[in-house]
């Protein structure tokens, strides 16, 4: 009785101790709009097609080859003719021109590699596809920074608003809550292209191939995985009646 | 192998393979060893679930060797920029995922593996302080395990640094510099360890000729000691009895059991099969394990003139580097960074010591007193608060309270940890034990 007792007080310790972190997360930063990550390839292509024209001007993805889009649906012919603007070969990667002192010197800073940049993101705070969304929502017009532009998510980043035509230009009004928080508003000062919700799209379309670049192959690693997890379930079948016909002879 | 001498040789039935045999267990001690360590090595009967993380803790040095040796085929220990502007090594990895056939499979298992082998040796080691494995006369088998253990966490450490991702790079610019704390060889050493005055190329390729030779080699000599070890003393068991002490008239103890086939095949393969299942899963679904088997910030390039926020080892040295952390008193005239290097440290060394600390007449939890499982249940639960706040930025607060500073309960953990072993002389000689039977307890 004693004994049980104790392992009962060991068990619901790990437990606690095991759950501590899920409870005693602070809420701290920025908050994070939940972006719905498609996998369509429809969404997939609209995104590469976001991407191609107004991030790659500044951004590698230099893990990726262009012809590794047929993975998203586009062929060889489509990628040649919508998406290779300087001449590059189809099994290229898809590096930048801009040389990297120069970047330095018009950004502060070198614009990062997005490859993996949907993975980098992840934080306590949300997924990296989350952080991507509202990042790339949340661009304003601040005339003390030397681009003209300034973001909520990312405070002074080096990188203007790239998308600006698209959504059109923000600004952003602070006011005191009747808690006494601070609320951060954006309005649109001049509108652009396209639409809230279109705009809200495209970027969403845009997040969800950047998440699918950081592992292209993750739609099949799970199907693999289903078929892995079926053969060793059926696996521990098997030695496990085996083991119990060993030891049948063990008194 | 004079242990292993007096088994009868092989004798042929006459066919060819028969002679065959014959013929090489003349020239080389095949029957004796299959007989020493698995057909007549006589392990107790009553091993329960506690027993399986041994020869797990082996599947999983298999499953990293051999997806070490294939990663390095296309792996570059290179600290330089590519032309994109991406280190080398970096780069190589991701090459890895994406274009070497399978290769994504054989990182994750390599990168999961690493933590898997940290939770398995942590359960192995629970083992042996509930049942008292450490115990007279398995001090030295506990002691080459201690040494595994030290050993692991350098092949861990070095390994980590090898995708060369901000957290790998930044993880080893502080680990190093610990090194530098020491008093008078500290600056050199570090040095040493570093091969340049910051984390470089240099350290990248030292740490890569390290990583999958000198310290496997090692590791697995010590491995191999450990079981010789364990096998000239026999396996203790969860009622902290020796079996040895009731034999037949053969010499075979009553409550053993032949070691192979009961635990090989019988025992621990279908509870490889569930280990398994459970670590394709994490390897199919969740390869980053949540942050905490691949941590995000490591999907950065190494940049060393970012210095990121909040920089934390991976999870299975967080314990340890909360230790470190918790000394910020200058005392004994010594500087707290070397109280903390000499806690961290200290705190892996104190548990080679294990054997004399403990006085109590029962090694197994089964029979000991109160005292015992208080403390240990107050020692696992401080050692996962230690671990959860070793992976937190300092200053932080439970559930947001500023009377529950995660410092201070750091600090308190850090000291109960310590005391632990050190009044554990007292408090188990006087603990109130129950009466251990003579035989083992099986169902």
């Amino acid at each position: 009785m004693k004994k049980t007792s104790a392992i009962q007080f060991l068990k619901r310790l790990a437990v606690t101790a095991l759950f501590a972190p899920v409870a005693a997360f602070a809420a701290g930063g920025v908050h994070l709009e939940k972006v719905p990550v498609s996998t369509d390839q429809k969404n997939l292509q609209n995104g590469a097609r976001l991407f191609v024209n107004y991030c790659l001007n500044c951004h590698g993805a230099s893990a990726v080859r262009y012809n590794q889009l047929y993975k998203i649906g586009l062929d060889e012919k489509v990628i040649v003719d919508n998406l290779l603007f300087t001449g590059e070969k189809t099994g290229d990667l898809m590096t930048v021109a801009m040389v990297r002192e120069d970047a330095e010197a018009w950004f502060g800073t070198v614009p990062p590699d997005l490859s993996l940049i949907a993975r980098a993101k992840a934080s306590e705070a949300g997924s990296g596809a989350d952080y991507l969304y509202t990042y790339l929502r949340s661009f304003y017009r601040d005339p003390a920074r030397p681009t003209g532009w300034n973001n909520t998510v990312f405070a002074n980043v080096g990188m203007p608003h790239a998308l600006w035509d698209l959504q059109g230009v923000q600004t952003l009004e602070e006011t005191v809550g009747e808690d006494g928080h601070k609320v951060q508003k954006f309005t649109l000062s001049k509108s652009g292209s396209m639409s809230k919700e279109t705009y809200d799209q495209a970027v969403a379309d845009l997040v969800s191939f950047l998440v699918w670049m950081g592992e292209p192959d993750a739609g099949s690693r799970k199907t693999i995985g289903i078929y892995v997890l079926i053969f060793l379930a059926g696996l521990y079948l098997l030695t496990h009646a085996l083991g119990k016909n060993y030891w049948k002879d063990i008194h | 192998m004079a242990a292993n001498t007096h088994y009868e040789k092989y004798r042929s039935n006459g066919t060819l393979l028969g002679n065959a045999l014959e013929w090489v267990d003349a020239r080389f001690p095949a029957t004796s060893l299959w007989k020493a360590h698995l057909s007549e090595y006589y392990a107790p009967k009553n091993f329960n679930f506690w027993y399986f993380f041994g020869s797990l803790a082996i599947v999983v040095l298999v499953i990293q060797v051999v997806t070490g040796i294939f990663l390095t085929m296309n792996y570059k220990p290179d600290g330089t920029l590519n032309a994109a502007g991406i280190p080398g090594a970096f780069a190589s990895v991701e090459y890895i995922m994406r274009e070497v056939p399978g290769g994504r499979f054989i990182r994750y298992f390599h990168s999961t593996g690493a933590s898997a082998f940290f939770i398995v040796v942590y359960l192995h080691m629970f083992r042996g302080m509930l049942y008292g494995s450490y115990r007279k006369p398995r001090e030295l088998i506990w002691i080459f395990g201690v040494l595994i253990f030290l050993c692991l966490m350098a092949e861990a450490f070095m390994g980590y640094l090898l995708p060369w991702g901000q957290m790998s790079y930044w993880g080893a610019q502080v680990i190093i510099n610990l090194f530098s704390a020491i008093p008078f060889v500290g600056p050199d050493l570090s040095l040493l360890i570093r091969g340049d005055y910051v984390v470089s190329d240099v350290t990248l390729n030292r740490f890569f000729a390290l990583h999958v030779i000198a310290v496997p080699l090692v590791l697995i000599g010590l491995v191999v000691a450990h079981i010789l070890a364990l096998h000239e003393i026999g396996s203790n068991n969860p009622d902290g009895v020796e079996i040895k002490k009731f034999k037949d008239e053969k010499g075979v103890p009553l409550d053993g059991i032949p070691f192979h086939p009961y635990y090989t095949i019988a025992h621990d393969l279908p509870a490889t099969v569930i280990f398994l299942f459970f670590f394709c899963a994490v390897v199919f679904f969740a390869p980053e394990g949540g942050g905490y088997f691949l941590e995000y910030n490591n999907f950065l390039p190494a940049d060393p003139m970012k210095t990121p926020e909040h920089i934390a080892p991976v999870w299975y040295f967080t314990p340890f580097y909360s230790m470190l952390r918790a000394m910020v008193w200058n005392f004994f005239w010594l500087d707290a960074k070397l109280w903390g290097v000499i806690a961290m440290g200290g705190g892996v060394v104190i548990l080679a010591f294990l054997p004399w600390l403990d006085r109590s007449p029962a090694k197994s939890i089964r029979y000991r007193g109160p005292i015992f499982k208080t403390l240990l249940g107050i020692f696992v639960f401080g050692f996962l608060i230690l671990g959860f706040l070793g992976m937190k930025a300092p200053g932080y607060l439970f559930f947001g309270q500023g009377w529950l500073s995660g410092d201070v309960i750091a600090q308190i953990f850090t000291v109960y940890y310590f005391l632990f072993f050190l009044t554990m002389p007292y408090w188990s000689k006087i603990d109130k034990c129950k009466p251990v039977p003579e035989r083992v307890t099986f169902k």
